[in-house]
């Protein structure tokens, strides 16, 4: 079976096409090379064939780069993109990175440049996006703190998940304590664990730290592992055809977030449009409705002017605020105190998101 | 191959964020705005009636908002009501502008 990794050459040039082609057939993964020189034709080769990488031109008729990355970016999540283009506009490239493209590379110009370009395609094309804390590649924050207790080291680790920050100290291969956004000891341990990416350092060791865990690292591990599994559990049940109902202590959570006023979840999964989870609100029904309704509007809107992926809207009121997010499948509609201000809603606001488990 | 490119149709410019800022009426009428002319009118009237109907539709959700704020990747919509009719400022973001991302995180 053939293991090479398929390239896919948009351009609307075809002596450019025919020049890279050669050219990238030499890489050191000798990389199968296709070519499409107009937009529809190579998304209709997108659908036939499954690429490893997208280089694409911007400038082309009937259908731009731009259009094209929009709709890839939608329809192929993992499929890796770089843009190779003379446009030198930093709106464009502002743009070309909004829309999540790995790459935005100008058309080389000298063998130097080409030199560099062709590193980078090989560098995507041995890259693998998976799951993990950044530093160890898909090793979970369990297989981290296996690794430093089985090999009885002292260490503090410090882990960063988005706005939230967490610690867990080992002393000796012990699990001695954990704290995190005023928690401590087992109760912050299960909250950090319960993080699925983020980035971790190991800071030196701190001996003399109070010790707040006494059970073994394998009894908390597996306490919390149970607890995980049975809340994705309930997740997992809604999503086969149950209710999609969201643990109640994940609301709870994000109203604890201080300013909420009200938390509403809507999935855009959902058959069923009036089907929303809500707390600390008395009639959430309309305002589902203008929360969906909204997110769906603008996303539509960003996509028709191809101004990147919807990121949050904010609406400021004089009784209340209110911030709408999308999260992959689920939507939020959060209330805020009227006293915060806008800067310290974006900033709450993505508290909220990284506390959605 | 050269000599065929003479005769190529060449590919069109490529659409710029819209940029400026436009009022307009409760009946979404376009009343004055510094969008360059090379933004078509019925983006900018898309874009406001995408405003008014968020304004409205919350009203009637009884949330009363005075202004929207709306972050895409490169693109930021913020847009204050006036009587029934809205003020909207389109403003592309670059990589160099300060501004955060709302949802950046620090991975």
């Amino acid at each position: 079976m053939d293991t090479r990794h398929k390239i896919l050459l948009l351009d609307d040039d075809p002596d450019l096409l025919e020049m890279y082609r050669e050219l990238l057939a030499q890489l050191p993964s000798k990389p199968e090379v296709h070519t499409a020189s107009s937009g529809p034709r190579g998304m209709a080769m997108l659908e036939a064939h499954e690429f490893r990488l997208l280089i694409c031109d911007l400038k082309m008729p009937k259908m731009d780069g731009l259009q094209v990355l929009s709709i890839v970016r939608r329809k192929y999540p993992t499929l890796r993109t770089v843009v190779l283009t003379s446009v030198a506009d930093e709106q464009f490239r502002s743009r070309v990175y909004a829309l999540g493209v790995d790459l935005f590379w100008q058309k080389p110009v000298s063998e130097h440049e080409t030199k560099l370009f062709f590193e980078c395609i090989e560098s995507l094309l041995g890259h693998e996006s998976e799951p993990g804390f950044r530093g160890v590649q898909s090793k979970s924050l369990v297989d981290l703190i296996q690794l430093e207790c089985i090999s009885q080291s002292s260490a503090t680790l410090r882990i960063t998940n988005g706005p939230l920050t967490g610690k867990i100290w080992i002393n000796n291969g012990d699990l001695i304590d954990a704290e995190t956004d005023g928690v401590r000891s087992e109760e912050a341990f299960k909250t950090i664990l319960v993080w699925r990416a983020g980035s971790f350092e190991t800071l030196p060791a701190e001996p003399d730290r109070p010790r707040t865990i006494f059970k073994s690292y394998n009894a908390v591990l597996l306490e919390t592992a149970q607890a995980i599994d049975e809340s994705r559990g309930e997740i997992s049940d809604a999503a086969a055809g149950g209710p999609p109902r969201a643990p109640a202590s994940s609301l709870a959570a994000l109203t604890q977030v201080e300013g909420v006023e009200f938390v509403l979840v809507t999935r855009t999964g959902d058959k069923d449009k009036t089907r929303f989870e809500a707390r600390g609100l008395e009639n959430p029904d309309r305002l589902a409705g203008w929360s969906r309704q909204s997110l769906e509007r603008f996303r539509a809107l960003g996509e028709h002017l191809q101004a990147g992926p919807l990121e949050q809207i904010e609406g400021l009121g004089p009784q209340r605020h209110v911030a709408l997010a999308p999260q992959g499948d689920t939507q939020f509609c959060v209330g805020w105190r009227h006293s915060l201000a806008l800067e310290e809603i974006r900033d709450r606001m993505r508290k909220v998101l990284a506390l959605w488990v | 191959m050269g000599l065929m490119k003479w005769f190529a149709r060449s590919a069109p410019p490529l659409a710029r964020l819209p940029d400026g800022c436009f009022t307009l009426d409760r009946t979404g009428r376009v009343l004055v705005g510094t969008v360059p002319s090379s933004v078509p009118a019925a983006v900018v009237r898309e874009i406001g009636r995408h405003v008014l109907d968020t304004f409205r539709e919350a009203q009637a959700a009884q949330l009363s908002l005075a202004e929207l704020v709306v972050h895409y990747g490169s693109l930021k919509i913020v847009a204050r009501e006036l009587r029934g009719g809205a003020i909207i400022f389109l403003s592309p973001r670059s990589p160099l502008s300060t501004e955060s991302n709302p949802n950046a995180t620090a991975l």
